[in-house]
């Protein structure tokens, strides 16, 4: 055993091995000079100030609720373009990415122009119903959703496309109906796809910031997430800023961490 | 793709034109003067730059725009620069405490309006006016946001605006969307932005007035010049252009 280990150790290809090591300098380097520069003995008492407080519940709250959305709406889409055969399927694929480059101010700017109280859908809503959706918490939610749901309809159609069809094809041949076939055979082949993609989505959400403060203001307790709130207090102290960044980076790891324990302890 | 480098080329060219001519009508011996400049004297500043110019044979302006904080930390990290003109006290006292500038001189005020929708349509008249409305204000991190909560203050008025912005300019774009009835700005803000909004004054913004210092700089490489260009922003010509676009002489 002890004599394999160094072997295996040699196997990696300084070709692979070179440019991995750039790479996780440059994406943890900036870390790094965050923790750096980060004023630690001020950290309890940020955490007491209700209105972090406000705004880190309201971050989480937000983005789990953009990743149910995404899931709701972006596997059905991700299986139209992975399993769908109708024409104009390559430029709805391309539609479906807009919104991962566009940027995000822009992204809001759209929704306002849709959602907004003179918008094509908004106006509607405000006419029939007397409901307005910027400056409120489910302006934040669909400026969530709209940014980060692609990232899990591309994770979802990619474990789709990766999924072996035979297996759909034979719980067919045996009489399953197409929903049963979805809903026995495929999803839980594509689970960890779903699953991927699901992270990438809840993390994008938990750091969107441009739509967010276009579509939905900035307003303390309703709309006013992390982000909002580490650029407001980067206007005036670069230090608070530094520490609200690294709670919200410590928050998302601590969930997303905890996540990955239950689900190894489910597979095991 | 082989448009490119030849419109670089031709740009590069032109560049070096305009600068040969400009040194040529000083007999060779072209000065430079940079001003660091808060972004809300852009158009302001871009005139006085040119009448400055006018009167000194040979002297070129070139301007840094940016927000006065950025500037601020730019100046006392050692940007070569020869003059500074901040937005707030705030920030032209972070470049004095660090030596930086000496002996400010306010040159220009700037105070609140509230900016509604060309015509008025809601008759908007009072701070009062607004209770009841959807309004945008900055947040109170930023200058104006101090300014729109201290004017409130001012006139007792419990009045919550529906999202506090990260900056004027995009609390001015949520009335131009027609997502607000009312957006507390500065009035030289909602003069740029003429077409499309009204301002209306309100006596409660005089309880917090904006005020602009511009001070020639310790490292300065032309202080000489320096010193003429914040005189001449002081003097008549230059403050009936900052008048024009919508600050009070001070």
């Amino acid at each position: 055993m002890s004599a394999k280990r160094p072997r295996q150790r040699r196997r990696i290809p300084a070709a692979l091995l070179v440019p991995a090591v750039a790479g996780l300098a440059f994406l943890v380097l900036p870390l790094v000079g965050l923790l750096a520069r980060a004023p630690w003995t001020e950290i309890p008492s940020r955490l007491a100030e209700p209105d972090i407080l406000a705004a880190l519940r309201l971050s989480l709250a937000t983005a789990t609720a953009a990743t149910a959305l995404s899931l709701l709406f972006g596997v059905p889409i991700a299986w139209l373009l992975a399993r769908g055969d109708f024409p104009g399927r390559g430029l709805l694929r391309a539609l479906v990415t807009v919104p991962l480059v566009l940027p995000p101010v822009v992204g809001g700017v759209a929704l306002l122009l849709v959602f907004g109280r003179n918008g094509i859908v908004g106006a509607w809503l405000y006419d029939r119903f007397d409901v307005t959706i910027p400056f409120t918490t489910t302006a934040v939610v669909l400026a969530m959703t709209f940014v980060s749901m692609p990232f899990l309809v591309v994770s979802v159609e990619g474990a789709l496309r990766g999924a072996d069809v035979r297996f759909e094809e034979a719980a067919a041949t045996l009489g399953a109906g197409r929903w049963t076939v979805f809903t026995h055979v495929t999803l839980p082949m594509i689970a960890p796809g779903v699953l991927a993609g699901a992270v990438l989505c809840w993390a994008r959400a938990l750091g969107e910031f441009g739509a967010t403060i276009t579509f939905a203001g900035n307003f303390p307790g309703r709309t006013q997430t992390m982000p909002l709130a580490v650029y407001l207090a980067l206007q005036s102290d670069l230090e608070a800023a530094i520490v609200l960044s690294l709670l919200l980076l410590a928050v998302s790891v601590a969930v997303l961490a905890s996540l990955r324990d239950r689900w190894t302890a489910a597979a095991a | 793709m082989r448009a490119k480098p030849t419109l670089a080329a031709a740009v590069l060219a032109l560049a070096s034109l305009t600068a040969c001519g400009g040194t040529g009508a000083a007999g060779g011996d072209g000065t430079t003067l940079t001003v660091f400049a808060a972004a809300s004297l852009t158009e302001a500043f871009t005139e006085i730059g040119d009448r400055f110019e006018a009167e000194h044979d040979g002297v070129r302006v070139e301007f840094n725009f940016a927000g006065s904080s950025d500037l601020a930390a730019q100046i006392t990290e050692g940007a070569p620069a020869d003059v500074f003109a901040a937005a707030d006290a705030e920030n032209m006292e972070k470049a004095v405490e660090a030596g930086a500038a000496a002996d400010p001189r306010t040159f220009a005020l700037n105070q609140l309006v509230i900016a509604v929708p060309e015509g008025n349509p809601d008759d908007v008249a009072a701070l009062a006016d607004l209770a009841g409305r959807t309004f945008a204000a900055c947040a109170a991190e930023i200058p104006c946001g101090a300014a729109a909560q201290a004017a409130v203050d001012a006139a007792g008025l419990d009045l919550v605006p529906v999202t506090y912005e990260a900056d004027v300019k995009a609390t001015l774009q949520k009335l131009v969307l027609g997502e607000v009835d009312a957006a507390l700005v500065y009035r030289t803000d909602a003069i740029a932005a003429d077409t499309e909004v009204d301002a209306v004054e309100f006596p409660e913004s005089a309880a917090a007035v904006n005020t602009y210092p511009i001070a020639a700089l310790e490292d300065a490489p032309n202080a000489g010049l320096a010193a003429d260009f914040t005189d001449f922003v002081l003097a008549d010509d230059a403050q009936a252009v900052l008048e024009t676009a919508g600050f009070q002489q001070p």
